[in-house]
């Protein structure tokens, strides 16, 4: 099968840094790909370019074949990247219905329509109540979204990118500091998500044991550089895994 | 609720204030006939329509910017300019209005495309310096602005203070075309604004908000902030246009410090801070205290301070001499965004 996304020899450089460095890989529909490596490894920057955010230094990004190195974070948000965040990254003083109703509304491509009210909008605020629905957060629908505690702030940051109806979903540590009864919520979205083969996800994981469970795929960034590519126990087994998630233990969370 | 585009004032004190307002506004002519009365409530309304044309940009987008005034100055000068050089007929009238709005938008345009794709300071900044070209330019080109002296002109017939509409009085009022001015100040003031109103609570207006709070959410999103933040500037500039229009039919002139000059940027600033940045309602609120207190805080204090001084009390008359009103003004301004920084219309419903 093609790939949807596809990165060839994607670089950036921060200074001198080179935080990723010349990673070429292809994802493909139907397929949860796991991305390990340790704190400072470069996973983050490299959903950052693939999803828009940073600019690569040199090489490129495909989506479905063409070449999208050059689109902006937006541009390549309503082809249909959809990205959640490790940093908390939500409308803060906006209800939590509203921060989804304005993915929503983004994903319905109701960007300038100014002549009737947003609440003539039902059709939006609905579909808003139904993913509310999906992450167990439509008791909290009226509250800011600052108010929330970390765990459902981690929620609605999914929530976001879940009403974008994207078809690559880029999950960065999803679960990271919820506490152990709120993870389920996620990762059993995430297994729903999965069911559907037309879609392509992407997790970084730091938690082996739901990797194990949900990847159909593991890689390994190290230094920004791609050092193992394949099937889950494979790739666990590999001496540069162990040492990164075994030998030393993970730290809760990354920058 | 729809004709407020489904965003009630959502608190009583604040629902009754607003039909205090907006009801003496509306009857203003009857309730209190005379010269100052009708500059003060003009004055009001057409403040209402300035302030929240800015509070769409600075409230809702979350956008600084310091060349409303000239947005502003350039409606008066297109009016003032049509009906000197044409006459004083409604289609001169119609032209300086329909040549002024495009020059705003376009010079609008201009300005946000440029500089919003980078930071908002720099869309400020910008602001700032084309403002103060454009004061450069309009007193520069006195052949066409006329200059420091500025432009007094004729409006259309039925305008001028010496027209009745018919013989005899309504309540006492002889319906003369002060009145007759008023009323299109009054009305159109109210149109603008229930427009300005349903375009925050838009779908647009919605994204806006998102783009205050979180830009870079927004773009992933799929927003293009730069557009939508160029059309609500836009949108603010074609405002303030009409704002400035209305000023120079009622003031019938137009110059730099009616137009142009600085200070109106600074009440427009004090005002949405006074009545509550992010919600259309603070500029009615807001307009209103401020005006009346511009208008009488000076002879309040007049009469204070000649009380005082009758009654014998050391210091006080000194203290409130009208020549400090100016003083006063500040300090209550000073207070207010202390004690009530969500301004009026946050306090009314509960917030701070
Ligand atoms: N905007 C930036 N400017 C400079 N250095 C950065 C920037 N973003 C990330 N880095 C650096 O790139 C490296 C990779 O970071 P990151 O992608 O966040 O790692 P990970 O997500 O794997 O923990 C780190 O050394 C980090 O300090
Ligand atoms: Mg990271």
């Amino acid at each position: 099968m093609t790939p949807s996304l596809e990165t060839k020899d994607l670089t950036i450089r921060f200074g001198g840094h080179v935080a990723v460095d010349a990673v070429s890989c292809a994802f493909r529909p139907g397929e949860l790909t796991a991305i390990v490596g340790p704190n400072g490894a470069g996973k983050t920057t490299y959903f950052n370019l693939m999803s828009g955010q940073l600019r690569a230094t040199s090489g490129n990004v495909f989506l479905n074949g063409a070449d999208i190195t050059g689109q902006s974070a937006p541009q390549r948000a309503r082809a249909g990247i959809g990205r959640a965040f490790q940093l908390t990254n939500l409308f803060p003083n906006l209800s939590v219905l509203e921060n989804v109703r304005l993915a929503v509304q983004a994903r319905a491509g109701v960007h300038y329509e100014m002549t009737r009210p947003w609440m003539l909008r039902r059709d939006l605020i609905e579909r808003a109540n139904g993913v509310l629905d999906e992450v167990a957060l439509a008791p909290k629908r009226d509250q800011a979204a600052a108010s929330l505690s970390h765990g459902d702030q981690r929620k609605l940051e999914v929530a976001l990118m879940m009403a974008l109806e994207p078809d690559i979903f880029m999950f960065d540590e999803p679960t990271a500091g919820m506490s152990v009864d709120e993870v389920p919520v996620v990762l059993d979205l995430i297994a729903r998500l999965k069911a559907d083969t037309t879609k392509t996800i992407l997790l970084v994981e730091h938690k082996m044991d739901v990797v194990r469970s949900l990847a159909d795929r593991i890689i390994v960034l190290h230094n920004g550089q791609l050092v193992a590519d394949g099937e889950p126990g494979a790739v666990i087994a590999l001496p540069i895994v162990q040492e990164a998630y075994l030998g030393a233990a993970p730290r809760a969370r990354t920058s | 609720m729809m004709i407020l585009s489904g965003d009630g004032p959502r608190s009583k004190a604040l629902s009754a204030l607003l039909i205090v307002i907006v009801l003496v506004l509306a009857l203003a002519p009857f309730l209190f006939p005379g010269a100052k009365p009708a500059n003060v409530a003009a004055n009001i309304c057409i403040s209402v329509l300035l302030v929240a044309s800015y509070d769409l940009l600075l409230g809702y987008a979350g956008i600084v910017s310091f060349a409303h005034v000239m947005f502003f100055g350039i409606g008066a000068y297109g009016v003032a300019i049509a009906l000197y050089g044409l006459g004083a007929s409604w289609g001169a009238l119609a032209l300086g209005v329909l040549a002024a709005i495009p020059v705003s938008v376009v010079l609008a345009l201009a300005i946000g495309l440029f500089s919003l794709r980078v930071q908002t300071i720099f869309f400020a900044m910008m602001t700032l310096a084309v403002a103060y070209a454009f004061n450069v330019l309009a007193s520069q080109l006195s052949w066409l602005t006329g200059g420091e002296d500025g432009r007094s002109f004729q409006v259309p017939e039925i305008l001028r203070p010496g027209f009745k509409l018919f013989e005899g009085d309504v309540f006492g009022v002889a319906i003369s075309g002060r009145v007759l001015s008023y009323y299109l100040v009054f009305v159109v003031c109210a149109l603008l604004f229930l427009v300005l109103l349903r375009i925050v609570n838009s779908p647009f207006g919605r994204v806006l908000q998102a783009i205050r709070e979180n830009p870079f959410r927004a773009e992933a999103l799929g927003y293009r902030i730069v557009f939508h933040r160029t059309l609500a500037t836009c949108l603010s500039a074609a405002g303030a246009t009409a704002a400035g229009a209305l000023s120079a039919l009622w003031l019938h002139y137009t110059g730099p410090d009616t137009a142009l000059s600085f200070s109106i940027q600074i009440d427009v600033l004090v005002i949405v801070v006074i009545g509550g940045m992010g919600s259309m309602y603070g500029a009615i609120a807001g307009a209103a205290v401020f005006v009346l207190a511009q208008n009488y805080l000076q002879a309040l204090m007049g009469k204070l301070s000649s009380a005082a001084a009758d009654a014998g009390l050391p210091l006080l008359p000194g203290l409130f001499h009208p020549d400090r009103w100016l003083l006063w003004l500040g300090l209550m301004f000073i207070l207010a965004v202390y004690f009530v920084p969500t301004g009026i219309v946050g306090r009314l419903r509960g917030r701070g």
